[in-house]
């Protein structure tokens, strides 16, 4: 057995702050606004005057009133009780946790990208343009698609456009009423499901085989002259990559239907198989997994949306087209979805992935693939020695992105389940990894992924944790039932947020509800 | 593709080629190539990526990047008098510096022991907008003012089961854009109606005649904005909700909630589903990127279990005295609910969530009723100077809150023809509204903010003279 190495001590930063709206004193200011000049406020007179009487606020917003030090202070220890990606060994899988770029933060927050409207005349934004449009076409021979929008802000923003295109070609085909359903996987991202859902679509979620894959007997049964079209992703949440994929685009192909790659995890294919080959019509990227954009604390992200030539008039307008010496916009697209998101989309993030991959090209990107799957695989052999873990599905295969465990064998064990272990880890200084999607089909699962970003040094460092943990459970179970005791808080009582009189969605309905009088500023 | 010259890159640790064969003899094979013959052979790329040469070393690709972006003319080195949807207001330094904090701007899900801060901060989010807007309920940020629109019109319909919104004409284009694709359905009788309700061309607001002819009991909700993308301050907001509320239908209002230190709050006038724009409190325009909307209402159980969106309580926790955060009704969301559940959300809008608490947090009550007032007086001052060029007539000029429509029917010259002529000025013009609002005659919508100066604006007020005798 590998030997793995000491676990050091840690411990949060512990704050215990305020809410904002407890901090400071009547009259304090943070910021300071610029006043309108002399000569124009005589010009215009009365400031009532310029509000229509009805309008007017009658009472001042209840808002905190603190100066600039201490609302920075504030949200520097809100910060410094957060782990982000770049202060840990962030495993999150199916998210992708990889490195972003600081190059990439400082290119971002120049004016000539942070400071543009994006109603400019196409002259004066030709620089951001060219990146849009680059990116599309690297994002075309990346993925064989032959046109790529950046409008939606999120991978499911893309998936939401994709069941609308899907909707638009059938419609065009008079088939719009016919064709009501599409089909996904149960282990395919559930944004799939749902987006298709808010499109109006009937959804029918497959199931996977025994053995974790997905099942092309249950698709050909499902498929019919109702099948708008197929949203899947591959390799799935397991990991487990699907090697029939190219049968399964032809049975939708065959009843009509359309077929779409969920390709928020590319990370592990990148320059070794693209959605074309495999038939598809139509795939995402996110540019906030595979292509380096940061997270950001839930967004904004960019779900880059990619169509095959047939389908490419339907895409949100505007588009972004050159004609050998200038950048246009081109709106003029009748058979356009419309719009799913105002303006271009999360242009930032657009420049972060041009960015990224003018940094490693061809070459690096395929290295990044071949070392994000190469850690996974690493990481297996890692994993399986820690007492009461279990890989799910498909023994002795490889897995080509994250990788769907249990801790089922733990459970029963030791009674510690997979949420406390979430918990646990958070004691340790790492990121709670992710579990599952819904509904959980392993039990007490969990699902590490160690893109490119991490150390041979990292990934040992995470299972020295995880074994760790695995043998407090067996030791000393409630250690790690009431974990956890070193994070920034407690084990937080879940149920009261559930129920009406409890929760409290904002500070004023806290107030409310806690009976407590509303103190006057003083 | 294995290359002879091995590739080391500072953003992959073990592509170095030492770890590498260390790693492979761990798991048992010889080559990475091994772990990809899961993938069937006529799957695989057999050849290179068609991509541009690299600039691995980070000078070089800093100065390339530089370099195409020095195409790009800014708002800083221009003066922008656009606006519609996404405005230019000033960033305090602090709302930088804190959405550059790694522990934030790379964070992502996590739980509320490991991104502890995260959930606090949009939990004061929530909080701060819930005293602008005057609700109970906020949510975290999300993707774009349209986009919410569109999620609580689709809340409206599912609260009160019908298919039928009303939206008044001086809506963005953008916007309604957006909306309309969250009312269109795969299955036609599912489709929500939009009825368009057409406005006064004398006051920019409202026909209320046509909303009373309009509004039937099949209606869900009304949507209505203030200011309306035109820059009218919409008056009459207590009679439209009225009017909704006398058919059963929801009162839906959007607003820039940076005119909230001085214009009443929708829950003022009887809005039942508060949504917009955030983008204006410490997000920059990042060409449109920098949009994000939220939902609000009061705190009632109909309510809240219809919002697609993150709503983040606090609570209590093991210990005594300790705040702790968690998601309410979390199996409303798509993470959950699959098919089953309201809309959908995802990767968001965290990251501009916590720039605008801390905006907000930085202004407090003085701050917007000193933003809101400065905008004003500065529009007003505006449409005055700009009125006085021969052959110019601002549209509403009385209800103006920021924006405001600048027609130019008596110069002889269109929109885009003096926008073009603007920009020798180093001047950006308004938003051309001559084809998405033809009523309007040859016009363009103005935005004026606490950035402009007067002496900004009296420079407009003398390009626009100097284009126009031309």
């Amino acid at each position: 057995m590998k030997s793995l190495p000491n676990v050091r001590k840690y411990h949060s930063q512990v704050w215990s702050e305020p809410v904002i709206m407890e901090l400071g004193r009547k009259g304090e200011r943070g910021i300071l606004i610029p006043e309108a000049e002399d000569a124009i406020k005589t010009h215009v007179g009365q400031i009532q005057s310029l509000i229509p009487e009805n309008m007017r606020r009658k009472t001042a917003p209840d808002l905190p009133e603190v100066a600039q030090p201490q609302v920075l202070r504030h949200f520097l220890h809100l910060s410094q009780m957060c782990l982000g990606m770049e202060t840990n060994i962030d495993a999150e899988g199916t998210a992708t946790m990889k490195y972003s770029p600081k190059v990439n933060e400082a290119l971002v927050r120049l004016p000539e990208m942070a400071e543009i409207h994006p109603c400019q005349d196409e002259e004066t934004v030709q620089g951001i343009l060219e990146i849009i449009y680059k990116l599309d076409l690297f994002l075309r021979e990346i993925s064989g698609m032959d046109h790529f929008t950046f409008q939606p802000p999120g991978g499911s923003m893309a998936t939401y456009t994709n069941a609308n295109v899907f909707r638009a070609y059938h419609a065009d085909k008079g088939e719009g009423t016919q064709r009501d359903e599409i089909i996904t996987t149960i282990f395919s991202h559930p944004c799939n499901a749902a987006t298709s859902a808010t499109a109006g679509y009937k959804v029918i979620t497959l199931m996977p085989r025994k053995d974790g894959y997905p099942d092309y007997d249950a698709l050909k049964a499902a498929v019919s002259h109702r099948t708008a079209g197929l949203m899947i992703t591959n390799p799935e949440d397991t990991g487990i990559y699907n090697p029939d994929i190219k049968e399964f685009t032809e049975v939708v192909h065959k009843a009509g239907g359309l077929c779409f790659y969920d390709q928020a995890n590319a990370n592990g294919i990148l320059g070794i198989t693209r959605a074309k080959e495999a038939g598809f019509d139509a795939c995402h990227f996110n540019l906030h997994k595979t292509f380096s954009s940061p997270h950001g604390s839930f967004g904004p992200g960019s779900g880059a949306y990619g169509v095959r030539e047939q389908l490419s008039k339907y895409l949100p307008r505007p588009v972004v087209s050159y004609d050998g010496e200038k950048y246009h916009l081109d709106y003029d697209r009748p058979d356009s979805i419309g719009k799913v998101r105002e303006f271009h989309g999360n242009i930032p993030a657009v420049l972060r992935a041009y960015a990224w991959i003018m940094s490693l090209g061809a070459e690096g990107l395929v290295e990044v693939a071949r070392t994000s799957v190469l850690n996974n695989n690493y990481l297996t052999k890692m994993l399986e020695q820690i007492k009461g873990t279990k890989r799910y599905y498909a023994p002795g295969e490889y897995r080509l992105e994250q990788e769907r465990w249990s801790w089922e064998k733990l459970t029963e064990d030791t009674g510690v389940g997979t949420m406390d272990i979430q918990r646990r880890i958070v004691d340790y200084g790492l990121q709670s990894f992710f579990m599952s999607h819904h509904p959980w089909i392993v039990p007490e699962p969990f699902t590490p992924e160690f893109c490119e970003s991490y150390s041979v040094d990292d990934m040992e460092y995470w299972c020295a944790v995880l074994e760790k943990i695995s043998d407090e459970a067996y030791s000393d179970p409630e250690l790690v039932k009431t974990s956890p005791h070193c994070a920034p808080i407690h084990l937080v009582k879940y149920e009261d947020l559930d129920k009406p009189d409890k929760w409290a969605i904002t500070w004023r309905a806290y107030l409310k509800k806690k009976g407590k009088v509303i103190l006057e500023r003083s | 593709m294995p290359t002879n010259k091995p590739f080391i890159h500072p953003y992959i640790p073990n592509s170095a080629p030492g770890i590498k064969a260390d790693m492979l003899k761990e798991i048992g094979i010889k080559d990475v190539e091994e772990i990809y013959e899961v993938i069937p052979e006529h799957l695989r790329l057999k050849r290179k990526l068609n991509l541009p040469e690299a600039h691995p070393s980070e000078y070089e690709l800093k100065r390339h990047v530089k370099g195409i972006l020095s195409e790009n003319k800014t708002c800083e080195s221009y003066l922008n008098f656009l606006g519609g949807g996404c405005w230019q207001h000033y960033v305090p330094s602090v709302c930088n510096e804190i959405i550059s904090r790694s522990e934030f701007l790379t964070a992502y899900g996590g739980t509320p022991y490991s991104t502890f801060g995260r959930m606090q901060a949009q939990f004061e989010f929530q909080s701060l907008m819930g005293e602008l807007v005057g609700m109970d309920v906020v949510s975290e940020g999300s993707y774009s003012w349209g986009t919410v629109a569109g999620n609580a019109i689709r809340m409206a319909c599912r609260m009160t089961d019908r298919l039928e919104v009303l939206i008044p004409k001086n809506i963005s284009p953008e916007r309604l854009a957006t909306i309309h694709t969250f009312c269109r359905s795969a299955q036609e009788k599912n489709n929500i109606l939009i009825k368009g309700i057409e406005y006064d061309l004398e006051t920019g607001l409202m026909d209320l005649r046509d909303l009373k002819d309009k509004i039937s009991q099949q209606t869900a909700g009304i949507y209505f904005e203030n200011p309306t993308f035109l820059g009218s301050i919409e008056s009459q907001a207590e009679e439209i909700s009225e009017i909704a509320h006398s058919r059963g239908a929801e009162s839906i209002v959007g607003v820039d909630p940076i005119s909230l230190g001085v214009l009443a709050p929708p829950s003022d006038y009887g809005a039942d589903i508060v949504v917009g724009n955030a983008q204006p409190l410490g997000v920059h325009m990042n060409y449109g990127g920098g949009l994000f909307g939220f939902i609000a209402s009061r705190d009632e159980e109909r309510y809240v279990a219809e919002y697609p969106s993150w709503l983040i309580s606090i609570g209590e926790t093991a210990e005594e005295d300790e705040y702790g955060f968690g998601f309410t009704r979390f199996e409303r969301t798509s993470y959950i609910g699959r098919d089953k559940s309201k809309d959908f959300l995802g990767t968001v809008a965290g990251l501009w969530t916590i720039a605008a608490a801390v905006y907000i947090s930085l202004m407090g009550p003085k701050g917007f009723q000193e933003i809101g007032e400065t905008i004003l007086q500065r529009a007003h001052y505006a449409i005055d100077a700009l009125s006085e060029v021969s052959g110019v007539k601002v549209l509403f000029p009385k209800n103006a809150f920021k924006e405001f429509v600048v027609n130019f029917d008596e110069t002889g010259k269109s929109v885009k023809a003096i926008n073009k002529a603007l920009l020798d000025f180093n001047i950006f013009g308004g938003i051309d509204l001559s084809e998405d609002f033809s009523e309007l005659g040859n016009s363009s919508l103005y935005c004026v903010t606490e950035i402009h100066s007067k002496q900004d604006i009296d420079r407009l007020a003398k390009s626009f003279k100097e284009v126009l005798a031309k």
